[in-house]
């Protein structure tokens, strides 16, 4: 254990720990080999996060975003997939790790909470016995302070009857619980970067809040770090400090939540704000849903990814399909991936905007 | 539980019942006549009939059948009103006239033989099939994997009295590393015990653990994709414990289900390789009688091999509940 540190240690980059952000994402790409070709999951993508901020990445099945936080997580079996770049987490890049460095990250450092917390409780083994095995994988703690540090944990999350409900098995929690106990385990090791997959997705709607409320709360009292997959606008709103919109591998667009809320400027961000219901802007009119279907990840388009669906691709004489556009800045920290003008792309934004506020009226 | 249990073990009995009526209509078509074998060479009606008489054969059918079913219960005596009664004390199986022995005698002489076959070759390929089976999971698509499933292949289709005439060939006869098989207690010789046991537990090994591997590997294969492995891996747990504890954990329920009946089908004799190493246990007992048209004895072993099994059934549901928790029931 000590060996692995001082290896860890070791890597620490050349650059000042001031200088570098908390976690920043350069240039990461995932690919699988499959028998049809390969597999682009994730396409050179880049992004920093603060200490204590929320990111969001948002985007369809498919396009990546599950992806990217196995690679933040080291999940990804390199035997059987190609990880490029570099992902630096407390001046540490997480992909030059060897497999057992970052088992000993996996868990303390960087946790995960996933979608479904029924399957991803093994129905074998108390729910307070898989926690303590979380804890017991980076700490030494006997078996009694390990299980009142998971009581006291439970009390923290939410859990009614904690003292009783560590006995429990999976199956004898509602969903809810269930997902708490996930929260629970993900927060045991006090993680610096918590890794959100759709942590909501599974459960009802009325327990939805609840949960989001507090990842939130926790994050406030932690100090954590967190990322929020998702595909619910709704729940972006609520809890980011900033939005990565992923489409077809990469990030489309990124930038701080209020502006991509309300300035949108890629085509494909717009068609996301336009196809929901929106309690904060007055949506009078009908929801303008994309047409069309996500590019396969076997053949993406050579030129922009979005270009096939994109009700505005003619506007960039032909350059849509053929070259694919770059992420660059077109405002304080805000990022967009699209061959259209600036003025073009902001005029379209205003224009869709008004249109769905005064649908109705036409 | 102790209701599950209890109704659990009088469903035994009772399909035991239906299974000795089974059988003893089965033998009773059976177009062979006990008096007349037991009868001897020169054989007169007269002493046809007193042989009838003391086999219990002159009685209907029905006496027949619940005088059998009740020496189970509470013993019975062959020939009461000849010279030399035979007392069979419960539970009473019948007696062989053939090999002048009570069934339950040559059941219990033949049963520890039997017993140490299966339970040494049981041993072996729950290990190597089990140890095999992950092997291949984890290296699935690789030489490693494809060695292993082709090797289980081979093993699977040979038929066990080849693999068992091959070993003694070799083994024995050829290369003279054993001494030939001979059966004794290992409390007697533990010696000779492992040098007489240790080819037929081979035998015995090959063709289950072939199927073993299989059996594992495409369990641990399923379970290693499942979600809680994932978790199990966020976690940041050893791979190893990722895969045993987690992955192998969660897929053993067909495993041991297989292996408890396995087990208990082997219990009931291993009739071909019992018979290439001459080996005195259940399975040689039945061939002999059925050879020699022991009714008797062929009955008793019948209904010891299917207890065994029905026995075994009632063990895996219980294990079940062991092996997850959500079979538990309140």
């Amino acid at each position: 254990m000590i060996g692995r540190l001082t290896r860890t240690v070791d890597r620490i980059s050349t650059t000042p720990a001031t200088e570098r952000p908390f976690l920043s994402v350069n240039d990461v790409s995932v690919s699988f080999p499959t028998e049809d070709g390969l597999v682009q999951a994730v396409d050179h993508i880049s992004f920093t996060l603060e200490k204590g901020r929320t990111l969001a990445i948002v985007g369809e099945s498919g396009s990546g975003k599950s992806v990217t936080a196995q690679a933040i997580m080291g999940l990804i079996d390199r035997k059987t997939a190609n990880v490029s770049g570099e992902i630096w987490l407390n001046d540490v890049d997480l992909v030059g790790l060897s497999s057992a460095e970052m088992q000993a990250l996996r868990g303390r450092q960087v946790a995960m909470i996933f979608q479904d917390p029924l399957s991803s409780l093994h129905p074998f083994y108390r729910v307070g016995d898989q926690i303590i095995e979380a804890m017991r994988a980076h700490r030494n703690v006997n078996q009694r302070e390990a299980k009142r540090e998971v009581v006291d944990m439970f009390k923290r999350v939410g859990i009614p009857a904690a003292e009783r409900r560590v006995d429990a098995y999976p199956h004898q929690l509602s969903g809810g619980m269930r997902q708490r106990v996930m929260i629970a385990m993900a927060l045991i090791n006090s993680p610096d970067l918590l890794i959100a997959d759709e942590p909501t997705t599974a459960l009802d709607v009325t327990v939805q809040a609840q949960i989001i409320e507090l990842i939130q709360d926790l994050q406030r009292e932690f100090g954590t770090t967190v990322i929020m997959i998702t595909h619910d606008l709704g729940i972006v709103a609520d809890v980011a400090d900033e939005v990565a919109v992923m489409y077809g591998a990469r990030i489309v667009e990124l930038g701080p939540t209020e502006t991509i809320f309300n300035e949108p400027e890629m085509p494909y961000t717009l068609g996301l704000l336009s196809s929901i219901p929106r309690m904060d802007i007055e949506v009078a009119g009908r929801l303008l849903p994309i047409p069309g279907n996500p590019p396969s990840p076997l053949k993406l388009p050579k030129g922009c990814v979005f270009a096939p669906r994109c009700r505005y691709a003619a506007m960039t004489n032909g350059l849509s399909e053929t070259v694919r556009p770059e992420l660059l800045p077109s405002g304080p920290n805000h990022f967009v991936r699209c061959h259209l003008p600036i003025e073009t792309r902001r005029r379209i934004t205003g224009e869709v905007l008004a249109t769905l506020a005064a649908g109705q009226n036409q | 539980m102790v209701g599950y249990i209890t109704r659990r073990l009088l469903g035994m009995v009772l399909l035991l019942l239906v299974l000795t009526m089974a059988v003893f209509i089965l033998f009773n078509l059976i177009p062979s006549d006990p008096a007349r074998l037991t009868c001897g060479k020169i054989c007169t009606p007269t002493l046809l009939e007193a042989n009838r008489h003391r086999l219990g054969l002159d009685k209907p059918a029905l006496d027949q059948y619940t005088g059998f079913v009740g020496g189970i219960f509470s013993g019975r005596v062959f020939g009461a009103d000849s010279g030399s009664p035979v007392v069979c004390p419960a539970p009473c199986l019948g007696y062989s006239f053939l090999k002048h022995q009570l069934v339950t005698t040559l059941i219990a002489k033949a049963l520890p033989v039997t017993f140490w076959l299966a339970l040494g070759g049981f041993i072996i390929w729950i290990f190597t099939g089990l140890a095999a089976g992950i092997y291949a999971a984890l290296h699935r698509g690789k030489w490693q994997d494809r060695t292993i499933l082709t090797a289980a292949l081979i093993g699977y289709s040979l038929p066990s009295f080849f693999i068992g005439l091959v070993l003694i060939f070799f083994v024995v006869l050829e290369w003279g590393l054993l001494p030939f098989p001979q059966f004794v207690p290992p409390n007697q010789d533990p010696l000779k015990f492992v040098q007489t046991m240790i080819l037929p537990w081979i035998v015995i090994a090959v063709l289950n653990a072939a199927f073993y591997v299989r059996l594992t590997r495409n369990q641990v294969l399923e379970t290693l994709g499942e979600d809680y492995v994932r978790t199990a891996r966020a976690k940041g747990l050893r791979e190893r414990t990722v895969v045993v504890k987690h992955a192998l954990r969660a897929g053993l329920t067909p495993i041991v289900t297989a292996a408890g009946l396995d087990l208990a089908y082997l219990l009931g004799g291993a009739i071909i390789t019992e018979t290439i190493f001459s080996l005195p246990g259940l399975g040689a007992l039945a061939v002999d009688s059925v050879v020699r048209s022991d009714l008797p004895v062929i009955t008793g072993v019948t209904l010891i091999s299917s207890a065994f099994i029905i026995f075994a059934n009632l063990i895996v549901d219980l294990l079940y509940a062991v092996v997850d928790p959500r079979v538990r029931v309140g």
